[in-house]
């Protein structure tokens, strides 16, 4: 174990993630080497994940404000308001690197890390999601990581009591030395008892709560802000262990001590751990922070103070508190058998000083530590975007049958049942829609007809292709996700994964991808009210698939009137609400069937896909649909089939003899669309009310029987779709896809 | 009529539990803290799902020994319902007023889905809503839900019409696919299923609702 006089070496610098002119910016800042504490807690402070150096710029151009936005970026998560005196918080992070190392480990403390963001405001969480990305479904590590991600995300929402409906898994060989864990949560809160990080006050106490300091996940913030190479498993010890009994004490006893008013400020301890948690909540409130690390609980003797700084222990929080309440606060922890320790009061004198054993292991200016650390400009190059291929370049499949069998069963597109259903999704009582939907809606407990909606998107291979459309594209998606169930989308989070910034085409495409959000969500009101970057995801020089990965939330006052993917009643009218499928570049049907991923991604035309979306949602709402499903990965003709095998019914369609080419109609991922069942005496009125509001619709067929039968093109049972569908899964788990 | 929710440190579906029991009966259930000597009056007394003790050592085995659990013998011999749900069928087996035991699921995979259960038994408080026979179906949620007891157990808990519920496809490898059993008084029940998840339309069907009315009515 290093002492805390050990010096400085270059060597140990760049061991601890720092380059030479950031440290030589630690020497301009405090007029001295540091000790070893002091260069551990910059460390931990200036690293990518906690600093945001590279991406901070560009964060600033997104939308974050809008009349429903209680609470934007830069709290622990987004502060949503959902009317009647109510809030819903909510955000996402990446535990990526961790669970690369560490599957299980790493998936169930990214779960356990992102409800403790949302309850720390507050807030009960009430649902939880995923967005999943591993490597090529062939590549010899991927069945192993898929088995351990799936169990500790599980592990974790599971006994912690949080409902998992819904969210992303996908597959590409772009992810095969990085895995992406993307992990949501969101929280149900009083709008006026909202519990916020910023500090007020000199001389109060700020108390530790939870679980003991262990030697876990020392420096795994800055493990996380590398890149990998192949000596990846010696990193093991820097990832966390998660222990969800212990959270779930911690949300109970933390939301009973919120209601006794005794709390002024409360920080979960996250990434950089103590360190993070007590100079955020400093710095915030403009004051100094003085720890004594004599007083903090610790699993193990003999931590360093080093080592109790950085440690990324699971399951701890920090607060200040009302000193007069102490003895109240201090009650309520002893009865959840919780750790309950004054560890440090805060000064006005804006240092952060830490004490252990009687010595000053740091004494560092608080402010500093988060507003001067770097922050760059970095370079960037936009590579054009790649060609439009016309669907007429494209041959036809042989079989358009065949081919929809093929890829309802290809690893991206197969039933994710043998995923969610290891994921409780049910706890609670309050899930009105499961996994597999649009997008998944939880009863907001006590309301008998307000329920919220989630979505979980984005589309890695268009933002590849051109990363301002595929931006654009994963709003929009999510946007429609949550339009397609009735509600009205109000607000996401975004995390963002990329390869390592320093690279200027890396840094291009996160620049472009920003743009495209951001013009996305200003075009459909649609802020972005907290989030996550997560930047270096590159092996052996390797970058993965740009995946800004969006989660959004939805409202939906009148819960009965949700719509649903299955189809429902014989002699329904099948509409294709939106224009006709076209445009086939990076599509599923040309990658999965012609086994090429070229050409632009299709573009997203934002006032046609309000427009559409606000008439579908006005149709859902007012009664008139009895099933909705948006068009996306592989076109209408997978749309149709997933209708189909959700509802245990078929349907018979005919193509219009307008379509361009029948290919394009079928599997073509042009956006803002959505297919819609309505009953035949509505058909007439509702094709006028779309003539009015100058939408395309086209009636596509009628609902029944039990196959899928496209006139002239293909003709399948429902059961045999729904065979390959839903077999691809478990067979692929048990070894034999 | 009055009931009891127990909450041990890590339970967590007795919110779930408290908010079916109160929707069907009308009355809000007393809660009672595990560490609790004594348990209210009351007619039902439930013990929820969730991962008390995070089910570390074994499922059921920590919260099986807690002061409350005495009490709740206590009124399970007095002829009180009992009723254990998931968790709670694992604590009642682990503090040994049901027999047999939960071991890890077949598949050793958490398991959340619907499921079909045929009641094999309408001689009791609980199922006496039911007809015998009928196929209802319930969620189930569970990692440790596969049910064992020795030869001669069964064999009694067969002879005694003492199995409550059977799964009509069994998700977890429970032994003769049993998902719920009585008592011998016939007073306490545990299942590994999940009535309180299936009481309103929200969820998808009503068929969990004649259990918690049967037993409510009961003890009116």
């Amino acid at each position: 174990m290093l002492q805390n006089d050990t010096p400085i070496t270059p060597e140990l610098v760049a061991s601890h993630g720092l380059k030479p002119d950031e440290y030589q910016r630690i020497l301009d800042l405090i007029g001295r080497e540091p000790t070893l504490t002091e260069l551990g807690i910059f460390s931990a402070m200036w690293n990518e994940h906690c600093s945001y150096k590279s991406s901070k710029k560009w964060l600033r151009t997104l939308p974050t404000t809008g009349p429903r936005v209680i609470c934007g970026p830069g709290e622990n998560a987004g502060v949503v308001d959902i009317d009647d005196g109510q809030a819903i918080i909510f955000k996402m992070e990446s535990h990526n690197h961790p669970s690369f190392i560490e599957p299980y480990q790493g998936a169930a403390t990214g779960v356990g890390g992102i409800l403790r963001d949302v309850f720390t405001m507050g807030a009960r969480p009430i649902a939880a999601m995923n967005a999943l990305r591993f490597g090529s479904a062939d590549h010899p590590k991927t069945r192993h990581l898929v088995s351990g991600v799936v169990s500790g995300v599980g592990g974790y929402g599971n006994s912690f009591g949080v409902p998992t409906v819904g969210g992303e898994v996908n597959f590409h060989a772009r992810y095969n030395g990085n895995i992406l864990v993307n992990a949501f949560a969101a929280g149900l809160a009083d709008a006026d008892k909202i519990f916020y990080s910023k500090a007020e006050g000199v001389g109060l106490p700020v108390v530790y709560l939870g679980s003991k300091t262990g030697r876990d996940g020392v420096g795994g913030a800055t493990m996380a802000s590398a890149e990998f190479d192949d000596s990846i498993e010696e990193k093991r010890p820097t990832v966390q262990v998660g222990d969800p009994f212990s959270e779930k004490l911690l949300l109970e006893a933390c939301l009973e001590l919120m209601k006794t008013g005794a709390i002024i400020a409360i920080q979960d301890m996250g990434a950089a751990g103590l360190t993070c948690s007590a100079v955020e909540m400093g710095a915030k409130g403009d004051l100094g922070i003085e720890l004594d690390l004599d007083k903090v609980p610790c699993r193990e003797a003999g931590m360093s103070a080093y080592e109790m700084m950085l440690s990324e222990s699971q399951e701890r929080m920090l607060m200040v508190l009302r000193p007069e309440q102490e003895k109240e606060a201090e009650a309520i922890f002893v009865k959840w058998g919780l750790d309950f320790a004054i560890v440090g009061y805060t000064t006005d004198d804006l240092r952060f000083r830490v004490l252990h054993k009687g010595e000053e292991v740091a004494n560092l200016p608080i402010k500093d530590l988060g507003d001067q650390a770097p922050e760059y400009d970095r370079p960037f190059v936009r590579r054009p975007a790649p060609a439009v291929i016309p669907a007429s370049d494209i041959p036809e499949p042989n079989d358009y049958a065949e081919a929809l069998l093929k890829i309802v069963s290809s690893p991206d597109m197969a039933s994710r049942r043998w995923v969610w259903e290891q994921y409780d999704h049910l706890i609670q009582g309050n899930t009105a829609q499961r996994p597999g939907g649009d997008a998944a809606v939880v009863r907001v407990e006590g309301q008998p007809n307000k329920a919220l909606a989630f979505s979980l998107d984005v589309s890695p291979r268009y933002c590849e292709a051109d990363p301002f459309e595929g931006g654009k594209q994963a709003i929009a998606e999510c946007w429609r996700n949550i339009t397609a169930v009735g509600a009205l989308p109000l607000a996401a989070t975004d995390n963002l994964n990329f390869g390592n910034p320093e690279k200027p085409e890396i840094m291009g495409q996160f620049v472009g991808a920003i743009e495209g959000i951001g013009a996305a969500c200003r075009a459909l009101d649609f802020p972005i009210v907290s989030g996550n970057v997560s930047l270096y995801n590159e092996t052996n020089g390797v970058g993965i698939l740009p995946t800004p990965a969006i989660g959004g939330v939805g409202l939906l006052s009148e819960i009965d009137r949700m719509a649903t993917v299955a189809f429902k009643a014989d002699g329904d009218v099948v509409l294709l609400i939106g224009r006709d499928g076209t445009h086939l570049g990076q599509s599923i049907y040309l990658r999965e069937i012609l086994g090429r991923e070229e050409g632009a991604p299709p573009p997203v035309d934002l006032a046609e896909e309000r427009r559409v979306g606000d008439f579908v949602r006005s149709l859902i709402q007012g009664h008139f649909v009895s099933a909705c499903h948006d068009i996306s990965d592989g076109g209408l003709m997978v749309a149709l089939a997933e209708m189909a095998m959700a509802g245990d019914l078929g349907a018979t369609i005919k193509l219009p003899e307008s379509a361009a080419t029948p290919h394009g109609f079928l599997f073509g991922e042009d956006q803002a669309r959505y297919v819609v069942t309505v009953s035949p005496a509505l058909v007439d009125a509702i094709t006028a009310s779309a003539a009015e509001a100058g939408i395309d619709l086209r009636i596509l067929g009628t609902v029944g029987g039990t196959t899928l039968d496209v006139a002239d093109f293909a003709t399948i049972s429902v059961a045999k779709l729904r065979q390959g569908h839903e077999n691809w899964f478990p067979a692929f788990m048990a070894g034999s896809a | 009529m009055k009931s009891a929710v127990v909450v041990f440190p890590g339970s967590n579906r007795e919110r779930d539990m408290i908010a079916a029991i109160e929707k069907i009966s009308g009355h809000r259930p007393v809660t009672v803290w595990h560490g609790d000597h004594d348990l209210p009056k009351v007619d039902l007394i439930v013990i929820p799902g969730g991962f008390s003790y995070g089910d570390y050592l074994r499922s059921g085995a920590i919260a099986a020994r807690e002061p409350i659990m005495a009490a709740i013998a206590r009124e399970a011999e007095r002829g009180v319902a009992v009723l254990g749900v998931c968790n709670g069928f694992q604590i009642l087996c682990e503090a040994g007023l049901l027999p047999g035991v939960l071991m890890r699921n077949a598949g050793l995979k958490f398991i959340c889905k619907e499921v079909h259960l045929r009641v094999e038994t309408t001689a009791s408080q609980f199922t006496n809503g039911y007809t015998k026979g009928q196929v209802i179906r319930s969620p189930v949620a569970h990692g440790d839900g596969n049910y064992r007891a020795d030869d001669e157990t069964l064999k009694r808990l067969n002879d005694e019409d003492r199995i409550a519920f059977r799964y009509v496809d069994n998700p977890n490898g429970s032994i003769d696919d049993i998902a719920g059993i009585l008592s011998e008084k016939r007073n306490v029940l545990g299942m590994m299923p999940h009535p309180e998840n299936l009481i309103e339309p929200l969820n998808g069907g009503l068929d969990g609702r004649p259990l918690f009315e049967a037993a409510l009515k009961a003890v009116a």
